[in-house]
């Protein structure tokens, strides 16, 4: 059966969580192909805000990791805009030139921010808040300190305000009404909200119309005039005033579109072929900016996809503001009329205001300020049109009091029926939950994220899902337990590589049985972690245990998709030589190689080499003095390097020399993920060291030594370590560095993450200030070294592991019978 | 095909294979993985994962179970079956230890080449 072809537009969140659906109910009946405006993965949009004020970091609101695309076999396209889409020919086409086909189109493009046409929108310095890139102009503007001013006090513009102060930026919040939030809250509500910001010192001003923003001069903001004349002095202004549904490439299409894109309930557009999913869609006369009603349609549109007949019908929403310890909770309509009655509760000393709208005894509107565990107990009774008039006397008071005594928070949890909503975004009931904790054994906050997306989008529902946890596991559930290292134990990568240290383990076996593992030989997690601490921690002792690494460390190269290897050998500093091309050009012909490759690491790749070869080609490689380029290995991969001062008109230094003295001094050492060095010889940095795990830009005065760069999943610039003079100084730095986090990175944990973790400041305290503490590592780098610069092909090639490279017999059904 | 059921064959020496570890058996149904445990049992398994065709016999043996080498799925050894959130399954063929030498039945096998 050939499978159909799915193509989406947009990889927002709505997307995301459709294709989610998708492959849960049938894994295999579209090839997906993600168009992405974005440079970048999935990731959770409402977690924006704690990235801007520092509380996360984007790996922690990554949703779906490239990983997830190769498992699920989506091809994901990212900076790929797409500007044409031919709906005869049923093609789509990126602004880069990317074309595929499809049989089904969703067209999921989101929507814009909004911009004032205001004189001086264009300046430099004005923002919008929509995305990462936002977030991190954002975060560029307050290292430089100084204020900015925020238009728009609602949801958007709060959480912003709110996060660029905890940057330590000055911030004045402009809104045109009289009260923040208005279309949320009531005034009340919104005056106790302008008090809090005021007390966390943002300059909060209400009726305030914006008429120009000035110009410092050289293009750039220099702050605002508002209508009364006067003015405010900013380096930023950021616009938070509303989103437009984002259709015109739909329209474009010819597709119909008013304030969003147009669709049916079963989520089509005006063409049976495309679907249009999330913020562009208007439903009923309504466009949505929460993400509730998105994944709603997302489950719809998934079903349809599949040749089900789900439908739409439109959503009811409520909104939680996500400012640390700001509580702010509201749902439905609050308005004020005739035919409505309210619940008003105010506590002024705890700074809590409650109200209830209901219309003919059911519950139409919700605010809640303070207090807001309630708030999904009576979103609820409101979704439900539950009759209240039985418990209207203590309705206001919450959940808790409806049996009489109050209840604490976990017995009120407990008490919820099945079918209460836990996590708004997700549309997960509590019953969903319990079922999946009990089913499937989870035992913390992750488990359930994982297996039920409860708590996985916006994270207010936290605490409940929490709560369910104590209720459903009592004191089996531990919330501030450590993330264990895998099923096997309950100790932490940190706790495991203490104790190996202080009650010197020194076995597999024996680190298990004194740790207490809970299996009687570990699993696939822990036992390549294991082999490494061991390996690190007693480079002379120790037995590598070649059945705990994976497949690639076992046999030195690397597995395809198709059961093959590819062989990579070191080139020194990514030199080579015409007898090392025609050895590698011989072994290519000679073993019948299907591809030949320059890797981006600076050295030749021969891919598609039977497991029963690897010995041959390894033999012959080692003739012409090749070793094993460890392409495969937790441990030191390549060093990048530029020709340097040897012959560019611009070297400062000996780049090449110094790149193949690190490899030769360093090749062969295992860490703890996987370590790539570079060395530029000027600053124009050719050889890409400003992202590398450890890189030195030469300088005339010496040598410049970063670390902490990646260029993989994540990408981040290096920070500088320091400058030292020689080319020895150099080496041993870096040396040190590299064995430092040897002995302190977690297994699987980037040079990066290690730094994250442990803090770059102490880092340059020990590698740059404290010379004996540098001398310790390197000391302890160069002993380990003794023991692990052998190359492993020749080792084989000399007949170690034959068993891995031959059949164990082979079998012909006639000789057997 | 009139082969007498459970008709085993011996292929080797069980300390062929190192404790969780595996090797490979070709046949003419395709190779089969056979694993050994680290408290000596054997298994056979397919030596494809239903996910993507991943070389099971590549894999890390841990228990009596073995990941996946190119996406990580686990399988039990004994009953072929994914565990965890995966779904999917491998054919198992029956395996045995006599006298320190690996049989396979190879009836089984047999039957599913004719198959
Ligand atoms: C061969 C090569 C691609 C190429 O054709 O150029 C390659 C191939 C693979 N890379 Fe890579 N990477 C290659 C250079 C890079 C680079 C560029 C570089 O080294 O300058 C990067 C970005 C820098 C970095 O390391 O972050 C890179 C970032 C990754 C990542 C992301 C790592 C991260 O922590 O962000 C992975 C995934 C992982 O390690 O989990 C990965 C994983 C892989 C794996 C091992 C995927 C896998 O698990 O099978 C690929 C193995 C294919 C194979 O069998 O050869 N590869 N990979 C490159 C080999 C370089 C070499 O000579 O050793
Ligand atoms: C800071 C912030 C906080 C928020 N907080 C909450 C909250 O607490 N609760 C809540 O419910 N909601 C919240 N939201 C709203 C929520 O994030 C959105 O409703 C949701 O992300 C919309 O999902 P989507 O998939 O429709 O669009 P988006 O997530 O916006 O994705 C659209 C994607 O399509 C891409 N794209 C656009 N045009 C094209 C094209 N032509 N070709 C290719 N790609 C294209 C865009 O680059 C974008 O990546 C918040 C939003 C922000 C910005
Ligand atoms: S070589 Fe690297 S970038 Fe290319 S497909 Fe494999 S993992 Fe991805
Ligand atoms: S092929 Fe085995 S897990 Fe993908």
């Amino acid at each position: 059966m050939t499978k159909q072809k799915l193509v989406v537009i947009g990889n927002g969140m709505a997307p995301g969580r459709m294709l989610e659906f998708l492959f849960e109910k049938d894994r295999d009946a579209y090839d997906v192909t993600i168009f992405n405006a974005e440079p970048r993965v999935n990731y959770n949009r409402l977690m924006l805000s704690p990235v801007l004020s520092g509380e996360k970091t984007y790996e922690d609101i990554i949703t779906h990791d490239d990983q997830w695309y190769a498992d699920h076999g989506v091809t994901l396209h990212k900076s790929a805009r797409v500007s044409e889409v031919d709906r005869e020919a049923k093609t789509v086409t990126s602004e880069n030139g990317i074309t595929a086909a499809y049989d089904k189109l969703v067209i999921a493009t989101g929507s814009n921010p909004f911009i004032i046409p205001l004189p001086g929108k264009d300046l430099e310095g004005v923002l919008t808040y929509r995305d990462l890139d936002d977030v991190e102009k954002m975060k560029d503007a307050a290292a430089h300190g100084g204020r900015a001013i925020v238009i728009g006090g609602g949801l958007l513009g709060l959480e912003a305000a709110a996060g660029l102060k905890m940057q330590g930026m000055e911030v004045t919040v402009l809104h045109l009404m009289p009260t923040l939030m208005e279309r949320q809250l009531d005034p009340a509500a919104g005056y106790l909200l302008e008090e809090e910001f005021k007390r966390r010192g943002i300059d909060v001003r209400t009726k305030a119309n914006s008429h120009e923003i000035l110009d410092n001069g050289a293009g750039k903001v220099a702050g605002i005039k508002l209508d009364d004349g006067s003015e405010i002095e900013a380096s930023i202004v950021v616009m938070a005033v509303g989103i437009r549904p984002s259709g015109d490439l739909a329209k474009s299409l010819g597709l119909e579109v008013n304030r969003g894109i147009m669709v049916s309930d079963d989520m089509r557009t005006s063409d049976a072929d495309v679907f249009a999913l999330g913020e562009c869609v208007e439903h009923g006369g309504m466009c949505y900016g929460l993400v509730a009603p998105l994944y709603e349609m997302a489950g719809v549109i998934a079903d349809n996809l599949l040749g089900g007949r789900s439908e739409y019908k439109g959503s009811v929403t409520a909104t939680k503001l996500k400012v640390t310890g700001v509580d702010l909770y509201s749902a439905g309509d609050f308005a004020e009329a005739e035919d409505r009655e309210e619940i008003v509760l105010r506590d002024a000393s705890a700074g809590v205001y409650k109200r209830l709208v209901l219309k003919d005894n059911k519950i139409i509107g919700a605010v809640l300020y303070g207090e807001t565990a309630d708030g999904p107990w009576f979103f609820d009774l409101l979704k439900k049109e539950t009759d209240v008039s039985e418990m209207r006397e203590t309705l206001i008071f919450g959940q808790a009091y409806q049996g009489g005594a109050p209840l604490d928070p976990t017995a009120a949890v407990a008490a919820l029926p099945d079918d209460a909503e836990i996590c708004g975004c997700n549309g997960v009931c509590k019953g969903t939950i319990v079922n999946a904790i009990h089913e499937k054994g989870l035992t913390g906050l992750d488990d359930v994220r994982a297996h039920t997306k409860a708590s996985a989008s916006c994270g207010t529902c936290t605490g409940l899902v929490e709560q369910l946890l104590v209720a459903t596991l009592g004191d089996a559930y531990d919330p501030t337990a450590v993330q264990p290292m895998c099923g096997c134990t309950d100790l932490g990568h940190g706790d495991v590589r203490r104790l190996i240290k202080a009650k010197e383990l020194k076995t597999i076996p024996e680190v298990m049985q004194e740790l207490e593992w809970t299996s009687s030989c570990g699993c696939a997690k822990c036992r390549p972690a294991l082999n490494y601490y061991l390996v690190a921690d007693w480079p002379d002792e120790y037995a590598d245990d070649y059945q705990s690494r994976f497949i690639n460390e076992r046999v030195h190269a690397n597995i395809q998709k198709d059961g093959t290897y590819s062989v990579v050998p070191r080139m020194w500093g990514g030199m080579t030589s015409s007898k090392e091309l025609r050895a590698i050009a011989d072994v290519v012909d000679k073993y019948d190689i299907p591809a030949v490759k320059c890797t981006g690491g600076q050295r030749i790749d021969m891919l598609g080499i039977k497991k029963e070869d690897l010995p041959g080609v390894w033999a012959d490689l080692g003739e012409a003095g090749f070793v094993s380029g460890q392409a495969y290995a937790k441990g030191l991969r390549t060093v990048k390097t530029c020709v340097g001062t040897d012959w560019c008109r611009f070297g400062t230094q000996d780049s090449t020399g110094l790149g193949i003295k690190l490899e030769k001094f360093m090749w062969g050492s295992w860490t703890p993920a996987k370590l790539k060095l570079a060395v530029s010889g000027c600053p124009r940095n050719c050889a890409e060291a400003t992202c590398k795990d450890i890189g030195i830009v030469c300088v005339d005065s010496g040598y410049e030594i970063h670390f902490a760069g990646a260029a993989g999943l994540d990408i981040k610039g290096t920070e500088i370590l320091g400058n030292v003079t020689t080319e020895e100084e150099a080496l041993e730095h870096v040396v040190a560095l590299a064995q430092m986090y040897r002995e302190q990175g977690f297994y699987l944990e980037r040079i990066y993450k290690w730094a994250k973790r442990i803090g770059v400041e102490e880092i340059r305290r020990q590698i740059m200030d404290d010379a004996a503490m540098r001398k310790r590592y390197f000391d302890a780098f160069v002993f380990s070294q003794k023991f692990a610069q052998v190359d492993p092909w020749s080792e084989r090639v000399s007949g170690k592991d034959k068993h891995e490279f031959k059949p164990m017999a082979i079998l012909s059904m006639e000789a057997a019978e | 095909m009139n082969v007498v059921a459970k008709d085993w064959v011996a292929i080797g020496d069980l300390t062929d294979i190192p404790r969780q570890g595996a090797r490979v058996v070709k046949t003419d149904a395709g190779c089969i993985a056979v694993f050994r445990t680290v408290n000596d049992e054997v298994y056979a398994l397919d030596d494809r994962c239903p996910h993507k065709g991943g070389p099971l016999s590549n894999g890390i043996v841990h228990g009596s179970s073995v990941t996946c080498p190119l996406h990580n799925w686990v399988f039990d050894l004994a009953t072929g079956l994914a565990q965890g959130a995966d779904e999917g399954a491998v054919l198992t063929t029956p395996a045995k230890v006599e006298g320190g030498k690996i049989l396979l039945a190879v009836d089984a096998l047999a039957s599913r080449a004719a198959g």
